[in-house]
């Protein structure tokens, strides 16, 4: 593996009283595919809001593609793609507008703006349906979409937060393909899930419970370690443990 | 640059496809414009007195016929107390009770000292102020009259005349759209600019998109930039339809030059969309941007001089429409409208209005933080 892409050291967010983020240290290496798992309310999505730049630590050091989360955060932005939770295509935009705006913003020509949107259409298979506002698509097209779009810069991380929630498992699966191709070229993926599938897919993950990573390494030296046979295993037995309970 | 164009086409791509922005700008005008002058007429007619002739001369009779004979008032009874007039008053029945002293007559021929007493029911206040002005009006008319009337001799002690100058700010034959239209094109501009770029960006907030506009490497400047062109656009677009309504409908044009109402236009706009800007930063869903948008238009509308004249107003209200925005741009829109003020009869406005965009810009801009602390 090449040298570490995301690194965390300590790094802890508090909100008031309440401890978001505790301490945790990790490191990503250049085109992993890291799961991070938690429950409900564990600190993931805390955690990957400070890695992309949206939100200061309290504490602790991260650092994106070499830049540092405190006080580097617009560089991180350039290297960085994102896809949060909340869905965050311009749904009133059709599949070809909100391509070419993305792929505007992260500084694309128009040539080349043009040329990635017709290449991302024919990926997708999106022929008929480039020309459809985004709103009229189903649940697992707009997440297909949306992770084209945040990699449409060919970053050097994706950030995915739960990107595959409330679709099939055929959807996920032709989701997960595209992750695979998208490490294929060298970009590191960082995901969150509650599939434990999904968890198994990846090279490493790190359980998160109460704001700090309770384990971490691959998923099936894991399992070993927990003498269990499946990660969902291993997640319930340390998720159990927990005492804070999200929504 | 580049960046900046790919912003403001996804800014007009997303406009054009909102029907209710578009209904809006051409909508909004069209209403204000055509219902708002007609029914906002400040004559008031037909206002109920009640006189009160404790005298019962001929002079006073005299003087209760011409109260009586004018269209402004209405006598609806004449009372023999003052109790019983403010009775009626009370009742609802008299705007504006007249008391003519007993020894009137005699007072005014042999002294030509006397006094009368006007009581106005002031719960209405325009209409109480209204109506005394014009009982007043009225009295001194009669006074004018009775001396013209008088000998010479009685002439020569009649003394110094009061003359009371009255500013023709209520003045019943203003020609009320030509007050009104170039105020409601200020106000206009107003909501188009700060409720529209207030809600657009708040919309982001809610639906989400604002967060992937900032893990974007997206400067602050380009995106205060990019919501803020097409939104002076539209301002000045409906601006545009205003003054043509205005023409179309009440005949009325600036007297002064197009381009001074543009130029103001462009600046103002520039503060009002400064004000929305920071309201959406301030605010997280479209119902809070509603809310403190409303709070603010009423300051803006009320306390601009649009209904009531600031010179009117108390000083403390006079010194908050002193730090009002819209104050000045319907002054400036009136000034070119009615009496075609030129640039540089405005310049103090001018000035007014830019630092008001700057300081509103700045807010908006120091507010507005792609990552929370």
């Amino acid at each position: 593996m090449s040298e570490p892409v995301i690194v965390a050291e300590n790094l802890t967010r508090r909100f008031g009283d309440f401890t978001a983020v505790d301490a945790i240290s990790l490191e990503v290496s250049g085109g992993e595919i890291f799961g991070f798992l938690g429950a409900n309310g564990a600190g993931k999505t805390t955690a990957m809001r400070i890695f992309c730049g949206l939100l200061e630590p309290s504490s602790g050091r991260a650092s994106v593609a070499g830049f540092d989360a405190m006080t580097e955060p617009e560089k991180i932005k350039n290297e960085i793609g994102y896809m949060s939770q909340k869905f965050s295509l311009y749904s009133k935009l059709t599949v070809k507008e909100n391509i070419r705006f993305f792929a505007g913003v992260y500084g694309l020509s128009r040539k080349q703006a043009k040329e990635k949107t017709s290449e991302i259409v024919d990926q997708l298979g999106l022929a008929n349906t480039a020309d459809a506002l985004v709103t009229d698509l189903p649940l697992g097209w707009k997440q297909r979409i949306s992770f084209a779009v945040a990699t449409v810069h060919e970053p050097k991380v994706v950030f995915l937060d739960e990107p595959t929630g409330g679709v099939d498992p055929i959807v996920r699966r032709q989701f997960w393909d595209m992750i695979y191709e998208a490490a294929e070229r060298g970009i590191t993926v960082f995901v969150t899930t509650h599939y434990m599938d999904e968890a198994e897919y990846c090279d490493r993950i790190s359980i998160m419970v109460d704001g700090a990573i309770a384990a971490m390494g691959k998923p099936a030296d894991l399992c070993k370690q927990y003498a269990v046979p499946t990660i969902e295993d291993v997640f319930i037995s340390l998720a159990r443990k927990a005492t804070r309970h999200g929504d | 640059m580049q960046v900046l164009l790919y912003i403001l086409q996804k800014e007009f791509l997303l406009i054009f496809r909102d029907k209710t922005i578009l209904r809006l700008i051409f909508i909004m005008p069209l209403m204000q414009l055509l219902v708002i002058p007609l029914a906002a007429d400040y004559e008031v007619k037909h206002i109920a007195i009640a006189v009160v002739d404790l005298d019962h001369s001929s002079t006073s009779q005299r003087l209760t016929h011409k109260v009586g004979s004018s269209s402004y008032f209405q006598i609806i009874a004449t009372p023999h107390s003052y109790a019983e007039a403010t009775k009626l008053a009370e009742e609802g029945k008299a705007d504006i009770v007249l008391t003519i002293p007993p020894d009137f007559e005699r007072d005014l021929e042999t002294t030509g000292l006397t006094s009368l007493q006007l009581a106005a029911d002031a719960v209405d206040g325009v209409r109480a102020g209204l109506g005394t002005s014009y009982a007043l009006a009225m009295v001194r008319q009669f006074q004018a009259g009775m001396r013209s009337g008088a000998t010479s001799a009685d002439m020569s002690r009649a003394g110094p005349t009061i003359e009371v100058v009255s500013a023709n700010l209520y003045n019943p034959h203003i020609d009320y759209p030509k007050f009104m239209v170039p105020g409601l094109l200020a106000i206009l501009v107003t909501m188009v600019g700060a409720f529209l770029s207030a809600l657009n960006i708040v919309q982001e907030k809610e639906a989400g998109t604002i967060e992937q506009i900032n893990v974007t490497p997206i400067a602050k400047y380009q995106f205060i930039l990019g919501k803020l062109i097409p939104f002076w656009l539209l301002g000045l677009l409906s601006i545009t339809i205003g003054m043509l309504v205005g023409r179309v409908a009440f005949d009325l044009w600036p007297a002064g030059s197009l381009l001074t109402i543009y130029l103001f236009s462009a600046v103002y706009l520039i503060g009002v969309l400064g004000i929305g800007l920071f309201i959406s930063t301030l605010t997280e869903s479209q119902q809070q941007a509603t809310l403190i948008s409303f709070f603010f238009m009423m300051i803006f509308v009320l306390l601009s001089g649009l209904y009531t004249p600031i010179e009117s107003m108390p000083n403390w209200a006079q010194t908050i429409a002193a730090f009002n925005p819209p104050s000045y741009f319907v002054e400036v829109v009136r000034g070119v409208y009615i009496k075609g003020s030129e640039t540089r009869d405005l310049l103090p406005a001018l000035l007014r209005l830019g630092g008001f965009a700057l300081v509103f810009n700045l807010l908006a801009m120091w507010s507005y933080k792609k990552r929370s602390s």
